[in-house]
């Protein structure tokens, strides 16, 4: 019998690793599920896919984690941890799926290393080889920033995933039905949260209407499908982001106005595609602070 | 030794499975939480297919750990655990045991999930009005005092009543 008791307890019984929160015995979050590939499906292109949607929820997660210690309070810290665990857990189906749809897409790494390919995907990779948008790499500013991306970025993101439920790849698919009911949740608060604090103080108030137009320049990236994602649309594998505008739209439209808040009609500034990897020196700031315990013991087992 | 498992030791790695408990709410069973989808054999291998709850649910690493050692210690040397991710899992699935284990923990148990349609996800700008009792002195007077709790599957509530915090696990 388990005991549920006593934590150490439960650690020693198992003998296998697999109980430590921190160790490089992670299963395959794929075990056991069909990754063969549909038909007609490029399979290059898919892990591609794979990883910009993977890439997107692992960089977002890692700027939530950011937030652990710094929140203004602890139910906001355990919320945005909550979301970005739900995001990183995205992240790994998604590294999973592009590997196994094309092996070559994972870092080669030094013989004997235990590191299974989401983990070679995420620790090996320099930025120029990470696909996410830039909205989701940009540095952490305060709280009423953090919740202006959540909100763009949730909204988007849901708006995708749920498309992404009737995707031709199975796989793609069954994470997508989940994510979506995940980020339903996240849309909601970082919602809630804006026109919260635009109904506060008159702090709070200054600091949402000055975070939604920091953060707008990036939208419009969300929005330009990249060659490889345009590529999948007509096998039914991948969607169109031109058309989630006006879904986006709509729903930011409504938050804004619920906010007393005006939309903002800034053009892009960005200039950089995070899709084809060009991205800002955030990323690489976050992620030298990410990969480092990882690179420094790339044959390592803890 | 590899032997072909029969029915009957088909039906007792079903129970032993089923009885495996969830490491972050013990008071319910994989089954009660409605993560375990499939026992089946393959040969002489026990095939064990589960479900995670969240994406990022961090006990599914345990569960699997600890469907391994409990097949093992009930003589099924050959044990496979596997996942399923479709369709996704809701909390229509906590069973009406588990419910009653929840409450009786001093957690709220779900409300039935909204309905789900292909087309654009209702954005919900106000708290739901849905009443929560209060699982220790079952008032309904609480409020919700954050969306996200203490696990992935839980808010945080608290009774206006007796005063007490308590978790509820959230509709999904």
């Amino acid at each position: 019998m388990i005991d549920h008791d006593n934590a150490y307890g439960g650690l020693v019984e198992a003998r296998d690793d697999a109980r430590w929160a921190f160790g490089t015995g992670f299963d395959d979050p794929l075990a056991g599920v069909d990754t063969t590939l549909p038909p007609g499906v490029d399979g290059g292109a898919l892990a591609v896919y794979c990883l910009m949607l993977a890439d997107d929820a692992l960089v977002a997660s890692q700027r939530l984690a950011q937030w652990s210690t710094h929140a203004p309070e602890l139910e906001e810290e355990v919320a945005l941890a909550n979301i970005g665990l739900d995001l990183l857990g995205q992240a790994r189906l998604l590294l999973a799926r592009a590997a196994a749809a094309d092996a070559s897409v994972v870092p080669a790494l030094p013989a004997g290393s235990p590191v299974p390919p989401e983990d070679a995907l995420a620790f090996f990779r320099g930025a120029s080889e990470f696909r996410n948008v830039v909205l989701c790499e940009i540095a952490n500013g305060d709280f009423a920033d953090a919740v202006a991306r959540l909100l763009i970025f949730s909204t988007w993101r849901l708006a995708l995933l749920q498309r992404l439920r009737s995707s031709a790849d199975p796989v793609l698919a069954a994470v997508a039905a989940k994510g979506a009911n995940e980020v339903t949740y996240h849309r909601d608060y970082a919602a809630r949260w804006v026109v919260t604090l635009a109904g506060g103080t008159d702090l709070s108030r200054r600091r949402i209407a000055a975070a939604i137009p920091r953060v707008w320049p990036y939208v419009a990236e969300l929005f330009t499908g990249h060659p490889t994602e345009r590529s999948l649309v007509a096998t039914g594998v991948g969607v169109d982001t031109a058309e989630l505008r006006p879904e986006f739209d709509k729903v930011i439209g409504t938050v804004l106005h619920a906010a007393g808040l005006p939309v903002p009609d800034i053009a892009d500034a960005v200039g950089m595609t995070g899709r084809d990897g060009a991205h800002s020196a955030a990323l690489d700031a976050m992620l030298a602070e990410m990969q480092d315990v990882a690179r420094t013991h790339p044959i390592g087992r803890w | 030794m590899a032997v072909t498992i029969t029915p009957v030791d088909l039906e007792r790695a079903r129970k032993v499975a089923a009885t495996v408990r969830d490491p972050e709410m013990p008071m319910l069973t994989l089954a009660d939480l409605g993560v375990l989808r499939d026992v089946a054999s393959v040969g002489s291998a026990v095939v064990v297919t589960i479900t995670p709850t969240y994406s990022g649910c961090p006990a599914m690493a345990t569960i699997r750990a600890d469907l391994v050692v409990a097949l093992h210690a009930a003589g099924f040397d050959d044990v496979d655990v596997r996942t399923a991710l479709d369709p996704p899992w809701s909390t229509d699935w906590i069973s009406a045991d588990g419910r009653r284990a929840l409450t009786e923990h001093g957690i709220a148990p779900p409300g039935p999930t909204p309905a789900r349609s292909a087309g654009p996800v209702a954005l919900t700008l106000a708290a739901p009005s849905r009443t929560t009792h209060c699982p220790l002195c079952g008032s309904a007077d609480t409020q919700e005092t954050s969306y996200f709790g203490s696990t992935a599957c839980t808010a945080l509530h608290q009774c206006r009543r007796c005063g007490e915090p308590f978790a509820r696990v959230k509709e999904i």
